[in-house]
């Protein structure tokens, strides 16, 4: 049945429902968000797109669909779910994963019983993130099967696929979309659901307890399946021999960019290439062999890393030339474009209008009007006016947009809940005032542990908290736990009660708010400054609901 | 038949409700189509450009091509500017509004905006805030813009219109209304 036009994140978490998943858990990450956001909307509405009512394999009403309060407890849910025998989805963005790492790592290990897919959203390009790591690696890492569909069609259908696979194999299923994938929309045909797997808790608990004769087995086991998966790889793989001067491997996405152009290089090379579609891993080595015995010269389209380049490029060198990211045809850095893939089969660019001479280097994004973070940071920038050195050290959010002018308030950004260990850091090292800014949401992701750190050295920080009750940047998703337990919750581990500050994060409370901020800078020892005010995101998101 | 559009604007502008009456309608008339939009941070007020592809057989790239795309709706003048070289230098029309959105510290001379836009061939300036506002609502410029649109997209007027009322039916009759007449405006100014 053809739906609406779904996102590729929709397309994803569609084919999970379908899949009969009974649990999915998350953290917002662009551009993961709108998986989570799918399953939490068909949820309330009763209905999917493409699904008859009650057809969505039973289990709209039943599904666990749950925010969390980072990648690694939601990681760990999703191990519980697949213990128990259900299907299960956790989905993060591409630096989730560096937090879900322990948890991924060894998930490889561990005897999968119901199917577990882990999608993970890489941002080549960094649209919304702070590098552009790519997951083929991290699957890589953990010898685990990696799927990376180019279509919302086959998102949808390698979903499906992904658990049956992860049951068959008794293994994780790393789902890698990019950006683009991700946040555009197609029409897709839906199938029919799959019931829910019904309970049945796993019989070998030997294959969940790592301790190290355990794991050792275990290891080897995984090592065993490296064929299974490849096999997997090699019959997914399309191999579609033509000319003999240009052989091309294209990996999920960059196949559509490469048909984008494929009727102009059939134009002006007299024929078609040979192409091999990707579009799984650990990479098909007998199609490439195949590719290569066929032609003069490779070329490798891949979205992020030269993943699959540099293991075809090896030590050695091979039978053919190869072209890509390491010889310069494509760029290392970045995302691929159709127009960075025409140039690297050789042809013109196509003449569109010349770029006007007034256009200004960008608009960058910044605070909304009347966002609160503007007026929070207003107060900080004063009260830091008396001291000739400081350390501010910010988060990952919203509140980042500070670094820009005309705040320029922020001296660092680094990686989810940073702030409060940075703070302490540079504290230690001789850094005073040292403050970290850090949202609510981000404090609960990871910069809890590190204030229990401070608390528990005493270590001399102020710590910003910008409560806006919101994961804002994503969207405005509901924080995990409301704003009214922060303070119980920085009492509970030991913050001075006479050091917690609550204050409105609004300009008419500007004065109170500097004379505040400057008695806790002046405290030694650590000490909590709570600025408080609904996100400008949320009010707009509450209104349209 | 294939028809590119490139939909450009500040976060914010309502880009993404134009994609989705265009996409709409596109469908109802049993066309393919592909949509690519941004989110996250670039949504607070920074440049946003969404790619909306309509044709007959579903489109390969997400993205649209340099030099390709038929039409180029701005929300806001200078970002009509910015992407320019995606339009298909033959046979590209631009339809943009004129009113700035000046929060950046070296917005260009308005005037000079608006006469390089002029100077293009094929490319139309509406006043869409105020034909908004005569509509009942400067919030519906988008739809404003659509409408002049309407001359140049390979769809039916009617099923621009039906697919308007479909995508406001939720917020109510009135706003259904008001986005209609926004859309009959932009058409009438674009005649």
């Amino acid at each position: 049945m053809a739906t609406e036009t779904v996102m590729g994140d929709e397309a994803i978490a569609l084919g999970a429902l379908h899949a009969g998943i009974s649990s999915a858990y998350a953290y917002p990450g662009t551009p993961s968000t709108e998986i989570m956001e799918s399953f939490q909307a068909w949820k309330a509405a009763g209905a999917a797109p493409g699904s008859a009512p009650g057809s969505a394999g039973g289990s709209l009403d039943s599904l666990v669909a749950q925010w969390c309060s980072n990648e690694k407890t939601a990681y760990e849910s999703a191990l519980g779910a697949s213990f128990a025998g259900r299907r299960v989805m956790v989905s993060m963005k591409h630096v989730g994963l560096n937090v879900a790492a322990d948890p991924f790592i060894n998930s490889a290990l561990v005897k999968i019983n119901g199917g577990l897919v882990v999608v993970v959203a890489d941002d080549p390009g960094m649209h919304s993130s702070q590098d552009e790591q790519d997951s083929r690696v991290f699957a890589d890492f953990a010898r685990m099967p990696c799927f990376e569909p180019a279509t919302q069609q086959e998102a949808y259908d390698m979903t499906r696929e992904a658990f049956d696979f992860s049951e068959e194999h008794e293994v994780p299923v790393l789902m890698r979309i990019t950006t683009r994938l991700a946040h555009s929309r197609s029409i897709i045909e839906a199938r029919p659901a799959r019931a829910v797997n019904p309970m049945h808790k796993t019989t070998d608990t030997k294959g969940w307890i790592l301790m190290p004769a355990m794991a050792r087995q275990r290891w080897k086991g995984l090592l065993a399946k490296q064929e299974a998966f490849r096999t997997r790889s090699e019959e997914a793989a399309v191999l579609a021999l033509a000319g003999r001067k240009l052989g091309v491997i294209a990996c999920g996405l960059a196949r559509q960019y490469l048909a984008e152009n494929l009727a102009d290089f059939a134009a002006s090379a007299g024929g078609m290439p040979s192409v091999l579609s990707i579009n799984s891993y650990p990479v098909p080595v007998a199609k490439i062999r195949a590719l290569a015995a066929a032609v003069d010269r490779i070329l490798v389209l891949e979205e992020g890393y030269p993943y699959v380049e540099d293991q075809l490029r090896g030590v050695f060198g091979g039978p053919v030339p190869i072209a890509g990211k390491r010889s310069g045809e494509l760029p290392l850095d970045g995302e691929l474009s159709p127009d960075l893939v025409r140039k690297a089969l050789g042809l013109p660019a196509r003449e569109g209008f010349a770029p006007s001479a007034l256009v200004a280097p960008g608009r960058p994004p910044q605070f909304c009007q009347g966002c609160p973070h503007a007026d929070s940071y207003t107060a900080l920038k004063e009260a830091l006016s008396d001291y000739p050195l400081f350390s501010v050290n910010s988060d990952i959010g919203c509140y980042t947009l500070a670094a820009l002018p005309p705040w320029n308030a922020i001296e660092s950004c680094v990686d989810m809940g940073a702030s409060v260990g940075m703070a302490r850091g540079a504290s230690g090292a001789g850094l005073s005032p040292a403050v970290a800014a850090i949202g609510d949401s981000t404090f609960y992701h990871s910069g809890l542990p590190n204030l229990v750190d401070a608390v528990s050295h005493g270590t001399d920080i102020t710590l910003l908290i910008l409560d806006n009750d919101t994961t804002g940047m994503t969207g405005a998703q509901p924080t995990i736990a409301p704003s009214s337990r922060l303070v119980p919750v920085l009492e509970g581990i030991g913050v001075d009660p006479a050091h917690i500050r609550v204050l409105r994060a609004h300009r008419t409370e500007h004065a109170a708010n500097v004379a505040a901020i400057k008695e806790e800078l002046a405290h030694r020892g650590p000490s909590v400054v709570l600025l408080v005010r609904e996100c400008i995101e949320w009010m707009k998101k509450a209104r349209n609901a | 038949m294939n028809y590119d559009m490139i939909l450009a604007g500040v976060g914010g502008q309502g880009g993404i409700s134009v994609s989705i009456v265009i996409a709409k309608a596109a469908m109802a008339e049993g066309l393919r189509v592909k949509q690519s939009e941004v989110h996250g941070m670039a949504q607070r007020g920074g440049e946003v450009l969404a790619h909306l592809r309509i044709s007959d057989s579903e489109p390969a790239s997400p993205t649209i091509p340099l030099g390709t795309a038929s039409l180029l709706i701005a929300f806001e003048p200078l970002e009509a500017l910015r992407y320019l070289p995606w339009l298909s230098a033959k046979a590209g029309s631009v339809i943009s509004a004129i009113a700035p959105i000046k929060n950046i510290p070296n917005y260009p001379d308005i005037e000079a905006v608006l006469s390089a836009i002029r100077s293009l061939p094929r490319a139309r300036l509406l006043d869409a805030d105020a034909l908004a506002r005569e509509a009942g609502n400067a919030r519906a410029a988008n739809m404003v813009l659509v409408g002049a649109a309407s001359w140049l997209l390979p769809l039916p007027v009617e099923r621009l219109e039906a697919a308007i009322g479909e995508v406001f039916a939720r917020k109510g009759q009135a706003l259904v209304d008001v986005n209609l007449a926004a859309f009959r405006k932009g058409r009438d100014a674009a005649r």
